[in-house]
């Protein structure tokens, strides 16, 4: 891991949405070490700062994947790179998925706006090693039709042979798939509390209430891994931003299990 | 999982047959209505396959779509509580299956057998609130961008 930003080169610029994109980076030089799924880095945009954002693709050194959502200054700056612009990157941080301790399992995944990014990757890793894991199902949830991520990837996922459900805050006239909170589609699915286990990725309150659905359907809570927001500056467990009771989750997250996170999330302020 | 609807997931067997006895079958082809806002709730649904949108009449505008209810969900609780009317519209996104439940006939077996009754609507509260607090869930529009955090 290195605390210096490496130079990457932007090979390709995809928008997701109106106010997200996805930017491919190679290595000017020296390239960081493999990202697994999960993991993130703090993307500098030079001149303006630096910010986490999660590896939306794994599996090449080479070539890294983040998805970024304008909201402030920095995330700005970098959605607005063109091909052929230099950031910096620093990394990888974090926790990440722990996919062994789901190998053997159904993956249920479940996912809230731009939480389907750092769970793009573990989609693809299950989906890439069959007979490692039971079935897949992945639910998806997001404000409108507009905001969905990842154009025809998730019908992809569902020829080849994930469940894949999506449900939307606010439908569009041309919107016929499912309209309500995403926890609602945990009935949609086809998934046995005895021998899954639970990825949740999106916003807080998403996180809790789907949380607490799954441990009412019987999954444990050991069983349920969460990637939790909060506000990262370091990435390195130094500067303290991102303290939740005994854990610094630039270092000890964002990947948390619900066992240690629950007892964390019930209290207002820490 | 089971198969069963939420509604008669753990409901015991002797209960859940005896309720049966007053169920049909009842399909319903794509884009049909199975009820409008205002009208009378005398029967409510467990659906077997397909999905319901649940709509809203808004003047000048079509129906605006609040919810989509999917297999194994219990479509209808307003048959529940007088004046048994329905506070939404409901329309078969595509063809629906379903079990048709007579709301009259099974409010008189709840009275009849109150351990039924009770675990019935034991059940059906707990549908209500769920409703409730997904719609409290939407209303706080969860995803709106806010703070510095990976992506």
């Amino acid at each position: 891991m290195t605390t210096v930003p490496l130079p990457y080169r932007v090979t390709a610029v995809s928008a997701e949405t109106a106010d997200c994109v996805s930017l491919e980076v190679t290595p000017v030089g020296r390239a960081l070490p493999e990202f697994s799924p999960g993991r993130f880095a703090m993307m500098y945009a030079f001149g303006v700062g630096e910010v986490p954002i999660s590896v939306s693709a794994t599996g090449d050194a080479h070539r890294l994947v983040h998805t970024v959502r304008a909201i402030g200054a920095v995330t700005g700056a970098l959605c607005r790179l063109r091909a052929g612009d230099v950031i910096g990157l620093r990394g990888p941080y974090g926790t990440g998925w722990d996919l062994d301790a789901a190998a053997g399992s159904d993956v249920l995944v479940v996912a809230g706006g731009i939480g389907l990014a750092p769970l793009r990757p573990v989609v693809r890793h299950v989906l890439g090693h069959p007979g490692h894991y039971g079935g897949l199902q992945v639910l998806i949830g997001a404000r409108t039709p507009e905001d969905l991520l990842y154009g025809a990837e998730p019908e992809h996922w569902r020829r080849a042979s994930a469940q894949v459900e999506v449900t939307v805050d606010r439908p569009g006239p041309g919107w016929h798939g499912s309209v309500g909170v995403v926890t609602t589609l945990l009935d949609r699915v086809d998934w046995r509390p005895d021998r899954t286990a639970a990825l949740l990725c999106g916003p807080e309150v998403m996180i809790r209430h789907t949380a607490r659905a799954l441990l009412a359907r019987g999954l444990p809570a050991r069983r349920i891994q969460v990637s939790l927001e909060r506000n990262m500056r370091c990435g390195t467990g130094h500067c303290g931003h991102c303290q939740l009771g005994p854990l610094l989750l630039c270092r000890d997250g964002p990947v948390v299990g619900y066992d240690r996170a629950q007892p964390l999330l019930a209290v207002r302020e820490l | 999982m089971t198969g069963w609807p939420l509604l008669l997931d753990t409901l015991p067997q002797v209960q859940r047959d005896r309720l049966f006895t007053l169920a049909d079958e009842r399909d319903f082809r794509a884009g049909s209505t199975l009820f409008d806002e205002g009208d009378v709730a005398d029967r409510f649904w467990l659906i077997r396959s397909g999905e319901v949108a649940l709509d809203v009449y808004v003047p000048g505008r079509r129906a605006q779509v609040v919810e989509t209810l999917g297999p194994r969900q219990q479509l209808g609780w307003s048959w529940i509580f007088p004046p048994y009317r329905w506070h939404l519209g409901a329309r078969a996104l595509g063809p629906v299956r379903t079990w048709e439940f007579p709301a009259a006939e099974v409010r008189e077996l709840c009275m009849a057998d109150t351990e039924l009754g009770y675990e019935l609507m034991l059940r059906c509260a707990a549908l209500i609130a769920d409703r409730l607090q997904a719609t409290r869930l939407r209303l706080l529009d969860l995803y709106t961008p806010h703070g510095s955090v990976p992506s």
